[in-house]
């Protein structure tokens, strides 16, 4: 008898259990959208964030929910974004590449060092000592963080400095949160763009770098399409007006202005 | 007063679940990679925590205990912690959809943690009431969080250090664990000193 008690108490234990949670389960049943699965079934998956939705489940819920525009999805690119046109019965639109863009060309040979640096071999260790050991506080340390988190092999480090290849480039901007000096931009790519390859805007750019924007404003007389300021010491280029005819990086002295083409 | 401020001085430092008892290592070597799932995974363990408390111990002091039932206490609580836990995240997903996606992914992992399932079992065997009980429980959490918090700190300055290869990742993990528990033996003879030795 000593031991019915106990087998009883645990059989009605896990069976209340078991039954509660089945009530339980089919109550606060959520009406599961088939369309969401099949949505998240087309995007890459790779939860990057580029689009501005808490990962691709948070992106297909939205818009499946109609509250998401299509083609934000930048690694999945324009198959994605057909893909969910079709599932959802939305028209198909021409999906516009974009591509990511290091705003320095500061070479070791381009750019001075202002002190030798031997500590860990990463950005985010080497800006804590006086923001990094280049004499241009703007200027890519070329560790290659980026690269490091880079999912797609776009990003190598030429000579000390990161270079992004927009052929492999899928603008996650994964990179751009990665670089502890903020110099990664996304290109808006909807034709060949031309950019700035440095982002340092004080006086006397040419003393410490040969390749850094030195606010000569030639670009700026150049250019037909006035796309291009140089409200401090720094061309900036409009990308929206921009048509990417590569005048202004023929009269570059520095030649820091270059062409930006998806191949 | 005092035997709860000591009851919750004891739970979150001296005997800290993770750090001194060596419970709820998984989810301290798992999620303390970053401050805020830290934090996330926290909340979970002190909401489980509580919850859990506050329907074992009448389970145990009215069903168990009159029967001479004490030795099914492990069974039992870890039966009607899981369907706890499953049927709270039921609840969330329907009616709380904002903290299902914070809490949700963390509920599961800890629906037979050992650190929720220690505070229980421990509580009955401390012979705590059922106030001494809920504060212990709420110490114990917060002692989890404290340490969590404390490790996503260390962990952080781990990832910028100059740190030989074969230690790298798990290794360096443990070893820094194991100092910061080390540390925390410093709190046994402080409470000693303040509430008396029990």
């Amino acid at each position: 008898m000593t031991i019915l008690l106990p087998v009883l108490l645990v059989a009605a234990v896990g069976l209340l259990c078991g039954i509660l949670l089945t009530v339980a389960a089919r109550l606060m049943a959520m009406p599961v959208d088939e369309r969401v699965e099949a949505v998240l079934e087309a995007l890459p998956g790779t939860n990057c964030g580029a689009c501005g939705f808490s990962g691709c489940a948070g992106y297909a819920e939205e818009l499946a929910g109609g509250s998401a525009a299509n083609g934000l999805c930048a690694p999945g690119g324009a198959d994605a974004a057909d893909a969910a046109a079709d599932i959802l019965g939305l028209p198909r639109t021409a999906f516009v590449p974009n591509t990511a863009f290091v705003r320095c060309g500061g070479s070791d040979a381009a750019t001075a060092s202002a002190f030798a640096y031997t500590g860990e071999r990463s950005c985010a260790a080497a800006v804590q000592l006086h923001g990094g050991y280049r004499a241009c506080p703007y200027a890519c340390l070329g560790f290659g963080d980026c690269a490091g988190v880079c999912t797609y092999d776009a990003i190598c480090v030429v000579d000390g400095t990161a270079r992004i290849d927009p052929a492999r480039c899928r603008a996650c901007a994964t990179c751009v949160a990665a670089c502890p000096k903020g110099l990664i931009q996304i290109l808006y790519m909807d034709s060949p763009k031309t950019a700035v390859r440095c982002r340092n805007p004080d006086k006397g750019t040419a003393k410490i770098c040969r390749t850094g924007c030195i606010g000569c404003r030639r670009c700026m007389g150049a250019c037909e399409s006035g796309a291009i300021t140089v409200p401090e010491n720094l061309a900036e280029i409009d990308p929206a007006l921009c048509t990417g005819c590569g005048a202004c990086t023929q009269v570059c002295p520095t030649k820091c202005i270059v062409k930006v083409i998806i191949t | 007063m005092k035997a709860i401020v000591a009851v919750l001085f004891t739970a979150v430092l001296t005997e800290n679940f993770v750090l001194a008892k060596f419970l709820g290592i998984c989810p301290f070597l798992g999620v303390s990679k970053k401050l805020d799932t830290a934090l996330g995974m926290s909340v979970a363990v002190i909401f489980v925590m509580l919850l859990s408390t506050l329907v074992t111990w009448p389970i145990n002091a009215y069903l168990l205990e009159p029967n001479g039932l004490d030795y099914l206490q492990t069974i039992i609580f870890i039966l009607v912690i899981a369907t706890l836990v499953q049927l709270v995240e039921f609840t969330l997903k329907r009616y709380l959809p904002p903290l299902y996606r914070a809490l949700g992914i963390y509920l599961p992992l800890i629906t037979t943690n050992c650190a929720v399932l220690g505070v229980v079992v421990l509580n009955v065997d401390r012979g705590y009431g059922f106030g001494d009980a809920m504060v212990n429980t709420l110490g114990a959490g917060l002692g989890f969080m404290l340490a969590m918090v404390m490790f996503a700190g260390v962990r952080k300055r781990l990832e910028s250090a100059d740190i030989p290869d074969f230690l790298k990742g798990l290794p360096i993990s443990l070893i820094s664990a194991s100092l910061v528990s080390l540390s925390f033996l410093g709190f046994s003879g402080m409470a000693e000193g303040m509430f008396g030795a029990h």
